[in-house]
Parts: C-alpha cells; sequence; structure tokens
C-alpha cells in the first residue's frame, strides 16, 4: 500500500484511491483488495456489505489509513477485520 | 495519482449531470469525460512532449486539460495577450509541442513551428478516434504554467499530480453542490485560478459556466440567465462589476451565494460597497500563488460580515487581511535570515503542504523541511489572520533602508486629491537607489503639485520616504489580473 496507489474489491464493484497509507490489509466485502479484478468475483461477507459510497473518505480508528473511494459497491471497507470509518468532511467556503 | 480521476469520478456519479456550458453549447460530464479520452488518444499519438493551449475559455480547456493528464502530458496553457515576441518564446520553451487554440498565431511567432490545431480542427480530431482507456502515466507534471513576470522573465511553474489533487481532496468534498449549482468562470485558462476553478467546479459537480472574455455587462447577464450560484473576480473586475450596477446595468443576481476574489489587492472601500451591494452573498478572499497550486489562506463569509459589521477596529481590520491559512497547510512568517517571528512582526511569508509545488523546471525553490519562500511579505495576526505586505522584489533599499512601496502609497492616497499612486525604486548615484512615485489625480479635486507630493509625504511619513522624482499619469499599467506592473512603472523614470 502506497499513497496514490489504487485498489479493486475482489468481491464486489469498489475502488479506492490510497491518500495515506499504512500497514496491514485492506478489505472490502471482507476479501482482501488487489491492483486488479479476479475474473471469478470472490464472495461478498455478509459482515462487510453495507456498502461503499463514491467520493467519501474512509479512515482507520487512529486515522493512520485513509482511502478516497472512487467507485462504489456493494461491500464494506476494513483494516484486518476492523471496519473503516467515513472521515468527517469539514466544510470551507470555495475560494475558486 | 491523476487528476483526471477527478473528472471520471464525476461522469461515474453523475454523467448525465450538466458540466460545462460555453457559449450556449452544453457538455454533460460524461460528453467532457469522452472527449478527453478521445484527447489523451489525439495527444498520445501526436508524439508531443507538451500539450500547450492558446485560447480564451472554451470546452477546449479542460478536455485539453484532462486528455494531457490521462495520457501523461503536461499540459500548458498560455497567455493569448502576450506581445509576440514574449509568447513566441514560451513557445519555443515547451518542445515538441501539440497547440491547440490559435494555430496560425503560434505558427507565425514560434522559431520552431509547433505541431497546432484551431479549436474546431481539435473538435475533428476528437472525433476521428475512438475514446480508449489510456492508462493512467507515472509522468508526476500535470501542468506548467508559466508565471505573469511582473517583477522578472516568466518563469516556468510546474505542478504535480500530486500537488493539484492535495488541494483539491483538501478543500472539496466530492459531488457536495446540489444539480441546480452554478460556477461562473471568467479568469482565463493560463491563470493558476483558471485551472483551480474547473478542478474544483468538476469535484464538487457545478456546473461550469464559462465566460471567454470578461466585460461586467456579459458577467451580470450570465448571473441571471444561468442562476449562478458561485463565481471567483479579481478586484479590478469587481470593481467594473460594481460600476455597471451603479450606471444602471440591471440584472437578477439573487442566486448568487458566493463570491471569491484573489489575484490582487482589494481595496477596501470597494469590498465595503460590494458586501452592502450583494448582501446576501457570501465573500470570501482567497490569497495563494501558481506555485503553490492556487488559495492557501482565506477570508470566509462570516468574517467579512462580521468584520463589516463591527466597531471594534482590530475586527473591522480583518476586511484587509487574507484570512487564516487552509486547515491543509502550515504558514510562518520569516525574516532575512530565516527565523520564525511571532505574530504582529512582519518579514517574509513561508508555506509548505501537500498543495505546494515551489519548482521551476530546472530548479525546485524549497528549502530545508519543504518550506516555500513565497517572495511575499506578510504578517499574521494574533488570532492567526494573514495580512499581506507585498511583494519581497519590490522592496525600495535606498541606502541600506528598506521600504514597502505600500507605505508611500497608502500615505499618498490618504491625500484627497490623489486617486491612486505606485512607488518604484530607481538607481541613484548617491544611494544605490531611491524613491520614484507615479500619481493619477481625481479628476474632481484640485490639482496638486510635485511639491505638493513631497510635502505631503514629508510630513506623513519620513524624509526618506520623500520621492525623489515624480510623475502625474492619467493611469497606471495593469495586467489584466489586476497586477499593477511595477516593470513599467520603472522604464518613465529615464534616470541615467
Amino acid at each position: 500500500m502506497k499513497p496514490g496507489a489504487k485498489l479493486k474489491s475482489t468481491a464486489c464493484d469498489t475502488e479506492v484511491m490510497v491518500i495515506k497509507a499504512c500497514e496491514g490489509s485492506l478489505e472490502c466485502g471482507g476479501q482482501p483488495m488487489a491492483d486488479e479484478k479476479p475474473d471469478t468475483p470472490a464472495a461478498l461477507d455478509q459482515n462487510f456489505s453495507a456498502g461503499t459510497l463514491i467520493g467519501k473518505r474512509y479512515v482507520n480508528a487512529d486515522q493512520s489509513l485513509e482511502v478516497l473511494c472512487v467507485r462504489a459497491g456493494a461491500g464494506s471497507l476494513a483494516l484486518n477485520g476492523a471496519a473503516l470509518e467515513i472521515k468527517d468532511a469539514k466544510p470551507l467556503p470555495s475560494s475558486d | 495519482m491523476n487528476i483526471a480521476l477527478l473528472l471520471q469520478m464525476a461522469a461515474e456519479a453523475g454523467g448525465d449531470r450538466t458540466g460545462l456550458v460555453c457559449d450556449g453549447r452544453r457538455w454533460s460530464y460524461s460528453e467532457l469525460f469522452e472527449a478527453a479520452q478521445r484527447a489523451a488518444v489525439v495527444f498520445r499519438d501526436s508524439g508531443a512532449a507538451y500539450v500547450a493551449l492558446l485560447d480564451e475559455s472554451s470546452e477546449a480547456a479542460p478536455i485539453a486539460l484532462f486528455g494531457a493528464a490521462l495520457a501523461g502530458i503536461p499540459y500548458v496553457p498560455l497567455n493569448y495577450r502576450l506581445a509576440d515576441a514574449d509568447l513566441g518564446a514560451l513557445i519555443d520553451r515547451i518542445e515538441p509541442a501539440l497547440l491547440i487554440g490559435d494555430a496560425t498565431r503560434a505558427s507565425a511567432i514560434a522559431s520552431k513551428r509547433p505541431k497546432a490545431l484551431s479549436r474546431s480542427d481539435f473538435q475533428t480530431a476528437l472525433k476521428s478516434v475512438s475514446a480508449e482507456t489510456v492508462d493512467d502515466s507515472e509522468q508526476p507534471i500535470a501542468a506548467q504554467i508559466f508565471t505573469s513576470g511582473t517583477t522578472s522573465a516568466p518563469k516556468a511553474a510546474l505542478l504535480k499530480h500530486t500537488n493539484l489533487m492535495g488541494y483539491i481532496l483538501g478543500t472539496v468534498e466530492f459531488m457536495s453542490a446540489a444539480e441546480e449549482e452554478a460556477a461562473l468562470v471568467c479568469v482565463p485558462p493560463y491563470h493558476i485560478a483558471g485551472i483551480a476553478a474547473l478542478l474544483s467546479s468538476i469535484y464538487s459537480m457545478r456546473k461550469l459556466v464559462l465566460l471567454p472574455a470578461f466585460t461586467p455587462e456579459a458577467w451580470l447577464d450570465l448571473v441571471e440567465a444561468e442562476r449562478v450560484t458561485n463565481a471567483f473576480v479579481v478586484p479590478t473586475m469587481l470593481a467594473r462589476i460594481v460600476a455597471a450596477q451603479e450606471s444602471g446595468h440591471s440584472a437578477d443576481v439573487t442566486s448568487l451565494k458566493a463570491l471569491a476574489y484573489g489575484g490582487g489587492r482589494m481595496p477596501r472601500e470597494l469590498i465595503e460597497i460590494a458586501l452592502d451591494r450583494f448582501p446576501e452573498t457570501g465573500f470570501t478572499n482567497a490569497y495563494g500563488l501558481t506555485e503553490t497550486s492556487s488559495t492557501i489562506a482565506l477570508l470566509g463569509p462570516e468574517d467579512h460580515r462580521l468584520a463589516h459589521a463591527s466597531t471594534d477596529p482590530m475586527v473591522r481590520e480583518r476586511l484587509s487581511s487574507v484570512g487564516q491559512p487552509l486547515p491543509t497547510v502550515e504558514i510562518e512568517i520569516r525574516d532575512d535570515n530565516g527565523q520564525v517571528l511571532p505574530a504582529g512582526e512582519p518579514g517574509e511569508i513561508y508555506v509548505r503542504g501537500e498543495q505546494v509545488s515551489g519548482e521551476y523546471q530546472g530548479k525546485s525553490a524549497l528549502i530545508e523541511g519543504g518550506w516555500f519562500p513565497t517572495r511575499d511579505q506578510g504578517y499574521l495576526d494574533g488570532e492567526g489572520y494573514l495580512f499581506l505586505g507585498g511583494r519581497a522584489d519590490d522592496v525600495i533599499v535606498r541606502g541600506g533602508e528598506n521600504m514597502a512601496p505600500a507605505e508611500i502609497e497608502d500615505a499618498l492616497s490618504a491625500h484627497p486629491a490623489v486617486q491612486e499612486s505606485a512607488a518604484v525604486g530607481v538607481p541613484s548615484a548617491e544611494w544605490g537607489e531611491t524613491v520614484a512615485v507615479a500619481v493619477v489625480l481625481r479628476a474632481s479635486a484640485e490639482p496638486i503639485s510635485e511639491v505638493d507630493v513631497k510635502e505631503h509625504i514629508r510630513t506623513s511619513l519620513r524624509s526618506s520616504r520623500v520621492p525623489e522624482y515624480v510623475t502625474f499619469v492619467d493611469a497606471l499599467p495593469y495586467n489584466e489580473m489586476g497586477k499593477l506592473l511595477r516593470r513599467e512603472i520603472k522604464q518613465w523614470f529615464d534616470v541615467h
């Protein structure tokens, strides 16, 4: 995992771009994410099926990991089995 | 990382939404993305190392910007207002290039004739290829922008994909705009504010409304016709908009929720008038540089209204500031030896953050710790509000004494007969440099003499500030972005 890297879910349509990288296994739908999608999708774990939203940023508890969802899917994101949360966005006034 | 992702996500999430309106032509987000994909094929097949744009605002700007990004080629928007010789020299610095826009002029003025496509030839070329997925390239440079060169020859500032993405991802929430929101862009495409406007609007999914040639009347009419909600102007544009309204050009501007300004010093008088004239609009003052991928500090709508309504001089004064640093950047004020200065003390503004490039072709201006010395002067107040002084390069050094032109100009503007003035340093055998001022008098006031000007400075400042040379002119020279061209003013004083 490194900043700028794009990873795809093996269990759904989700794609993310890594903004802040850390050690560990990034998963979606309960399955490890990969550089490429497999020919046959892996099974979606029902415990990780809340779905992802395009444009949202997801972080782990200590915010050492941050990913941007660039394509939505049915799975939900986790790091080593711990679910990621949507990062709160503080809106800034538009300056351009 | 690649900025093309911004448009790709917009096309994916809301492809049918209107992405751009220009001279009555409308493009949906998916149409724009498909055109960028086709452009990437055209650019890749051309063998060009640069994609240049020599054109006013149109759909060709975002298509070339994102097409170049997909093809992994730096995008170089050129200032079409430059004189032939200056522009030709810039085109010769980007070789081999594929140039879009004024192909006839480019071929006539560049010594190495670049491959060039007119705007309509470009559209034809896009139709001749099929959209395919061109891989994100590892090419780090997204855009190369020549600085305006108000104090020296233009420098080629390099903005990496990571810089521009750092700025957008740090300041804009994806698809945060409602479908009816529209952003009016009237800054030219070669300016960093023009590029930032494209990226911000697309990522927030506002409808981009382009105004290729600014006139205050056209601007007001377009706000009404497209129900524009957001816009960015430079101070001179705002002055002309207010003047057009005062002279009776009426338009319904009630849709305008947010008006941002920057790119030059905003006269206090003008912003106070504008706040009264647009009572429902949120004003934002943005400060940034080409080298920092646009905005690094901003004064938001609440700060404007609070300051405008306040009786506390400290709070009122904030209308003259550029606000506080973005949460994603750090700003420090340092002295000539690089020592960090406390609040209230003026020095040079240093900035660092993901969006800060500070890189020019051939060298980086970044110093230890990734800090970029902006060459702008200013200070931070106790609450972290940033006040700008001027360009470090504009400082007049007379006999070892440093003086900011603004100090002399502010003193002169307090004189009832003076409309505006500019102070510059000119060579002096005795002092190294000495003060020269160009003064524009108010037509309505009693004219004053050179002696009056000198006496006014002597009594309001001190004798070292008294100009050795005074000239009266009808107008000061500004570039189209409202930047004072001090280089030209210096040439008025032939002191050899």
